[in-house]
């Protein structure tokens, strides 16, 4: 199913750009996938080790992070040569991470193992290992750097994990199975996606005594089984006013109205969307669609889906270059 | 296109306290097993660990654990595996031991005599049998199934048949009661999804051993025989819970046509090559854990522990009316590697789930099938819903 192309109008119109790369996993094909994202063209596809996921880049815009999950590493490219310059003990089966936001160190979520690992990336050396719950994924730094956040699968809780002695703070139990985790700018509100639950829980991380699970966010989209309303991938932007939630197997993003914790559209975009990524200007936001083979382009402004672009097999990860 | 928005919000009572290093809540729960006389598979990858069951549970028990610990719970299991005979006994021995909350992972009759010994203060949950009356005109308040029953099987095959357009079905089923209570559940399920069974036949259970040095020369030469001459048919149905042909079918059979049921396609709660919905990194944990591959007995063992932890986890109670309540209601939902949320039936306490169609290799497909609809949830196309049901215990 094709999305209705109304780009070359909306992109004719909007001022000049920096044109930044675009980079996505594909998770079958074994590759990454460049984008240009004022021409939205395809620059380049090259492969990126066994099963990419995770992906993230430096501040510096100079090197590509991407979670090979099957061979238990985190392969690190020249974002501009795409040349695999070396990779670093993740621990095994890396799927997602958080980078500080200095660059350095990487926090990735282990899920055999249990584990976050604290990656150096200058040295390439794990500084610390810190036990939490069964099948750690999503992960998010707060934007103070104090806490890095670890959602678990098995265990459906977010871990605070304190930045100075690696320990766990606080933990709070979600709904079932959280996947992502996501901090508004301001650091007044982190976000929990829980994709079987099928509800975003919002917690203050800055309440008195510790942080609370103050509502949960439902979905409901007229013919679509509830089931399939399945949480994933969220971005939230700088302004701290819309939150975008991937929808999985509904193939749709939720619109969310931070203020009021409520959902304000849906937008659909392609098949099992999955991870999400802006801009650096924020206007635009990418999501990867796994079973289309598809990222769709949405305008954040406008909240409506722009362009879709042919990608890899099951495309995953999504990250932007920042503006150099 | 029209899109409703609409919001839940639900505002939270905030309870929980983060990381306390003292237990504040001791769990305890008794895993039975009994342990029947039983001839060997057919199939070697079916021979029956040791462990069976027990395994699954001692994962979920670390998995229950790791939450606990953040929690202050601390959650303790006791596995026995008994004769039939002595079943009675162990449960007497294990209620002495103040043990409330059971696994049982036993046939029918005997799951019913320990129910009704156990008393409805106590809370079963049904790990194995697959029964149509125990959800049915036999239920027990105080037994919860976390076993599928055989409609729920049967209809998770069919619904697939059908989606295959193979609506002419050629019925072959063994001769003990169990496999008539299979074959009967195919036929519920052709009827209630529009198949046809346009032949059936009996495979008599004559006995004999199950291995034999090249047993196969003799199936290659039977089953075609077996099956010759059956009326037109787009695939055949093997109802074989007593294992005796169901296996041989595949390839033999006089005609060139699927076979699903107790062979070829067959419907299962879990298999060791299921990778989808992360249950990757289930099979790698159970098979660190127990130095094999999981089996369906595993699962269901490892999915009833993860039932009860939920339910204390996020009532912080091990009282098991609290726990049961809790199970049946609403709120209760759980992650079982199936792609959505498992969740009780209040009107017989049977666990919803999707069904796994595995050649044996990988999985094929999960039903409920695609366009299978339900106003409550599509899972509910699956086994007996609530106004088919003789059940009245729940009410």
């Amino acid at each position: 199913m094709k999305l209705a192309i109304i780009t070359a109008l909306a992109l004719l119109l909007s001022p000049p750009a920096l044109a930044n790369k675009v980079y996505v996993s594909n998770e079958k094909s074994n590759t990454i996938t460049v984008i240009d994202s004022t021409s939205w063209e395809v620059l380049e596809e090259f492969p990126a080790g066994n099963r990419p996921r995770g992906i993230g880049i430096s501040p510096d815009g100079q090197h590509l992070y991407v979670c090979a999950s099957d061979d238990d590493t985190v392969r690190v490219f020249d974002a501009e040569t795409y040349q695999e310059l070396w990779t670093l003990p993740s621990g095994p089966d890396p799927e997602l991470f958080t980078l500080h936001p200095s660059g350095n160190p990487l926090y990735v979520a282990n899920e055999d193992d249990n584990l976050v690992t604290v990656v150096d990336t200058e040295k390439r050396v794990v500084i610390a290992e810190i036990p939490v719950g069964v099948e750690p994924e999503g992960m998010a730094i707060s934007p103070d750097s104090r806490f890095v956040i670890n959602t678990s699968e098995t265990t459906n809780m977010a871990h605070f994990i304190d930045t100075d002695d690696y320990k766990i703070k606080h933990n709070i139990l979600v709904d079932q199975r959280p996947r992502y985790a996501v901090y508004t700018d301001d650091g007044s509100k982190l976000f929990v996606s829980s994709e079987i639950g099928g509800t975003v829980s919002v917690i203050d991380p800055l309440k008195d005594g510790g942080p609370e699970l103050t509502s949960k966010i439902g979905f409901e989209v007229a013919g679509i089984q509830p089931e399939w309303l399945q949480p994933v991938g969220m971005k939230v932007t700088s302004d701290n006013k819309w939150l975008f939630v991937a929808l999985g197997p509904a193939n749709r993003i939720a619109v969310i109205d931070v203020e009021k914790n409520a959902v304000k559209d849906y937008i659909l975009v392609g098949q099992r969307v999955w991870q999400l990524a802006f801009t650096p200007d924020q206007k635009y936001l990418i999501t990867t669609n796994g079973n289309s083979n598809d990222v769709t382009i949405i305008d954040v402004d406008a909240q409506k889906a722009i362009k879709s672009v042919q990608v890899g097999q099951q495309p995953w990860g999504v990250v932007v270059a920042p503006d150099k | 296109m029209t899109i409703i928005c609409r919001i839940v919000m639900i505002m939270l009572l905030s309870t929980l306290i983060p990381t306390s290093p003292v237990a504040a809540l001791e769990v305890r729960v008794g895993v039975l097993r009994v342990d029947y006389q039983t001839q060997l598979p057919t199939s070697r990858y079916d021979l029956r660990p040791e462990d069976l069951g027990f395994a699954g549970g001692i994962l979920a028990n670390e998995d229950n654990q790791t939450t606990g610990t953040f929690l202050g719970i601390e959650f303790g299991v006791e596995y026995m595996a008994s004769a039939p005979e002595e079943a009675e006994a162990t449960l007497d021995r294990m209620m002495a031991d103040g043990i409330d909350l059971l696994v049982v992972m036993a046939g029918s009759d005997d799951l019913l005599m320990l129910a009704d010994r156990a008393g409805e203060q106590r809370l079963l949950l049904n790990a194995a049998a697959r029964d149509m009356g125990l959800r049915d005109g036999q239920c027990r308040t105080n037994v919860l199934h976390v076993a599928p029953s055989l409609a729920m099987l049967t209809d998770a095959v069919t619904q697939f048949a059908m989606w295959k357009k193979w609506t002419g079905l050629f019925l072959i089923h063994g001769s003990n009661p169990a496999d008539q209570a299979l074959a009967d559940a195919y036929r519920r399920s052709a009827q209630k999804f529009g198949a046809e069974i346009v032949e059936e036949r009996i495979f008599e259970d004559t006995g004999g051993s199950r291995r034999t040095d090249t047993g196969h020369v003799l199936v290659q030469r039977q089953i075609p025989v077996f099956t010759q001459g059956a009326r037109a048919h787009d695939a055949v149905i093997a109802a074989d819970s007593s294992d005796v042909f169901g296996l041989y079918l595949p390839y033999h059979i006089w005609d060139p046509r699927p076979v699903l049921g107790s062979g070829g396609l067959r419907p299962v709660t879990f298999h060791p090559a299921h990778e989808a919905w992360g249950a990757t990194q289930f099979q790698r944990r159970f098979e660190k854990l127990a130095g094999r591959f999981v089996q369906e007995g595993d699962y269901e063992v490892w999915l009833s522990l993860r039932v009860i932890g939920e339910a204390v986890i996020r009532t912080n109670s091990a009282d098991p009316a609290v726990l049961r309540e809790y199970m049946l209601s609403d709120a209760f939902e759980l992650a079982a590697f199936k792609g959505r949320k498992v969740t009780f039936r209040p009107w017989n306490g049977q666990l919803r789930q999707p069904i796994i169609l595995t050649d044996s290799r990988l999985t094929v497909s999960v039903s409920p099938q695609e366009g299978y609809l339900h106003q409550r949830s599509t899972l509910d196309t699956l086994g007996l819903d609530e106004p088919e049901t003789a059940c009245t215990a729940f009410k």
